[in-house]
């Protein structure tokens, strides 16, 4: 029901993407292929990445970026043959800590005695909660700039590449992270105004999951935080999906080790293979193993449909996800809906 | 430039030397196994492993857990871990395991309360700042999984209870964070920033400099006068503590340090966590701190048959044509993606031994499942001593 009105609605209302998952899942692999799919039809789409491993770089083969909003993409070409542009941005605390200070305070020397001091390096990783101020604020900036920030490029939708679901609640949650602490001040304020954005139909969570029993399980609890602390989630995007290469008839048969050893046999030597029971036998211990990993999936996709979210599902790429990759991942999100 | 091919039937000979995980679970000298690895590569279910094989093999045996899932704490028979260490129960063999989780504020609670006189301890317990530095700081997680670390074996050596502290690792933005994390607080508590927070605590308003002064405005702008109150107050209660927090941080890190302490570095054969691991490994050897070896988790089932991915693709393909639908076009597809993967981890395992040829290393084949009960963890762990099972 839920996810039918989601579905009907589409996401194109949405200008903050934010993609979480378990470590291991792939969400910085689905993050690059959102912001591509996104990026058709002329529109410009802005990558953030907060966790400082130069993922992005990596990803699309470009210099490590700086903090500076830097052009990396064409975005996925629509039938019209329309494509947008991808920018990425790797935002760090403390940079956005001495621009944050530039842009209001006008703290000229202060903010350089400031650094000499060891305060913006205890602001950004001792301090409570404030490195996560100073991350989410400038993705809020960015977000939010066509009225303040006139030079800078205006973006259709920003895609953030978030911590992993176990710490996602906490990391957008600024305001409770500060609670207690910081009841009044600038920070505060900031948190407040993030928090805005966060909450409004202009933003969503997606979580990306593995049909496996603890990335699922871990969804369905980053769902549930995340609903508690008043955070819209999204879709929840099924990562690196086994390929669906037997039907289900051959999967039981599989399963019961019934497979037709003769018939397998005749049909390989017809397509030329050399047939020995090596060969054989390994294909069809193959086909066993495949049909319990398949029966374990499903049980694991019926939770996830249980989630009652829109769904969204993509292949594992056998030879790993190049740029190529990246595109064909960003087409598969298109195909099925995300990114439209 | 000739390439070396490799192939499926050569994924497993890669140059690096084998990690012989019963002979490091067996030397007595070893007492304490470090698990590390980068997010999502079953670092908790090989330190859970490995302790529950050494146990069995006749140590005693703790295992500290930082963040485990549910079903692993079930599976080793104890409905919810703690910071106390609780016995596991069906142990075969003469050793024993107990496991335990470790409690962030919970430590730190007892390190403030264990250091201070009960009147000081209550004003650092209250006090706003301290709350949000002990539950959610990013870094004291790794901080206080080495003040465990440290307590623990304090405790083992002084009533001989164990032989073995196998230890799991936070899951960072970054598998450094372990080792950085601590100094990282330990330089601030010794930095220079604190003693401006501490000028107006320790005497009038009018000798501070004018640097300080700019300072404190500045800090105050920003983070506004009540959380600045509030840090200068800890800061201020918490003056006593400094020096031993950094004193047992270092005694920590020395204990690491020493031939007593191993490093299993726990990867997948995926590039990041390969890159991570590769750091790490790179990181220990500069720090002097002792690597046994590395863990490839969650590798493809090592294939035995000569049939080339590019072969089994192309006969599939005709097959789907002359005879669509068919079981064997199937399998093959199968087969050559397998393949594929094969060849791409073998590849990626490669490259790591190129660069770093003597670290010893085994591969564990992914299972289907993840581990529900002490069996599933016993199969890792026979699978971890390189017996496939």
């Amino acid at each position: 029901m839920e996810s039918d009105e989601a579905r009907r609605a589409g996401w194109s209302g949405i200008r903050l993407h934010i993609v979480t998952g378990k470590g291991g899942t792939g969400k910085s692999t689905v993050a690059a292929a959102l912001a591509l799919a996104l990026a058709s039809s002329g529109r410009h789409v802005l990558l953030c990445e907060v966790e400082g491993r130069q993922g992005i770089a990596r990803m699309f083969d470009v210099d490590p970026l700086p903090y500076a909003e830097t052009r990396i993409a064409r975005g996925l070409a629509d039938q019209a043959g329309g494509a947008g542009t991808v920018h990425a941005l790797h935002i760090d605390a403390e940079s956005a800590l001495l621009e944050y200070l530039s842009m209001y305070y006008k703290l000229g020397r202060a903010g350089r005695a400031l650094d000499r001091f060891g305060v913006v390096e205890f602001a950004t990783t001792i301090a409570p909660g404030v490195r996560d101020v100073l991350l989410t604020g400038k993705v809020y900036e960015a977000v939010q700039r066509n009225s303040r920030n006139r030079a800078a490029v205006t973006y259709d939708a920003v895609v953030l590449d978030a911590p992993p679901t176990g710490r996602i609640t906490q990391f957008l949650n600024v305001n409770s992270e500060l609670a207690g602490l910081a009841k009044v001040g600038p920070i505060k304020g900031q948190a407040d105004t993030v928090m805005t954005l966060f909450r409004s139909p202009r933003t969503v969570v997606h979580l990306v999951t593995l049909l496996e029993e603890m990335p699922v399980q871990e969804t369905a609890d980053g769902i549930t935080e995340l609903r508690a602390a008043d955070l819209p989630v999204g879709s929840v995007i099924v990562n690196l999906v086994r390929p669906r290469d037997l039907d289900a008839d051959a999967l039981d048969a599989a399963c019961r080790g019934e497979l037709d050893r003769g018939a397998i046999a005749a049909d390989l030597t017809s397509a030329g293979v050399e047939v020995n029971d090596e060969l054989l036998e390994e294909l069809v211990e193959q086909g066993r193993e495949h049909a319990e990993r398949r029966g374990l999936e499903e049980e694991q996709h019926e939770l996830v449909r249980r989630l009652g979210r829109p769904t969204y599902q993509l292949p594992l790429l056998a030879g790993g996800v190049d740029l190529g990759g990246l595109y064909e991942l960003a087409e598969t999100l298109k195909e099925q809906g995300l990114g439209r | 430039m000739s390439r070396t091919r490799i192939g499926p039937l050569a994924s497993d000979a890669v140059t690096a030397p084998r990690l012989d995980v019963d002979a490091l679970l067996a030397d007595r000298s070893v007492g304490i196994v470090v698990c590390c690895g980068s997010g999502g590569v079953g670092k908790t279910t090989t330190a859970a492993a490995l302790a529950l094989r050494a146990a069995e093999q006749g140590r005693r045996v703790v295992v500290l857990t930082i963040d485990p899932a549910r079903r692993l704490a079930q599976a080793m028979g104890i409905e919810k871990l703690d910071n106390t260490p609780r016995p596991v129960p069906d142990i075969a063999g003469g050793g024993s395991l107990d496991a335990m989780m470790l409690d962030m504020k919970r430590t730190f609670d007892e390190v403030v309360t264990s250091q201070a006189s009960p009147e000081k301890a209550r004003q650092i317990l209250e006090n706003p700042f301290y709350i949000a530095l002990s539950s959610s700081f990013a870094g004291t997680q790794e901080y206080m999984a080495m003040e465990k670390l440290g307590q623990i074996h304090r405790k083992a050596r002084q009533e001989h209870s164990y032989d073995l502290i196998v230890v799991d690792t936070p899951p960072s933005r970054s598998a450094l964070d372990f080792l950085d994390a601590p100094e990282r607080l330990s330089s601030f508590l010794d930095g220079r920033f604190i003693r401006i927070l501490m000028a107006p605590a320790r005497g009038p308003a009018r000798l501070m400099t004018a640097g300080v002064s700019m300072i404190t405005n500045a800090l105050m702008k920003i983070i506004g006068a009540q959380v600045l109150r509030d840090m200068q107050i800890f800061v201020t209660a918490f003056d006593t503590l400094f020096g031993g927090f950094r004193a047992r941080a270092e005694k920590t890190f020395a204990l690491l340090q020493d031939d007593a302490t191993a490093f299993v570095v726990v990867a997948a054969p995926e590039e990041d966590a390969l890159r991570e691991a590769a750091y790490f490994v790179e990181r220990l050897s500069e720090d002097g701190m002792p690597l046994a070896g590395l863990v490839v988790n969650r590798a493809s089932p090592p294939i035995g048959h000569e049939l080339s991915a590019e072969e089994a693709g192309a006969a599939s393909e005709r097959l789907e044509r002359s005879k669509p639908g068919s079981i064997a076009a199937g399998l093959l597809r199968l087969y050559a993606d397998r393949t594929r993967m094969l060849t791409r981890e073998g590849r990626l395992r490669a490259r790591f031994a190129a660069a770093h040829p003597t670290v010893p290393t085994v591969v564990v084949r992914a299972l289907p499942t993840d581990v529900h009960d002490l069996e599933g963890l016993r199969e890792i762990g026979a699978l971890l001593a390189g017996q496939q099972g």
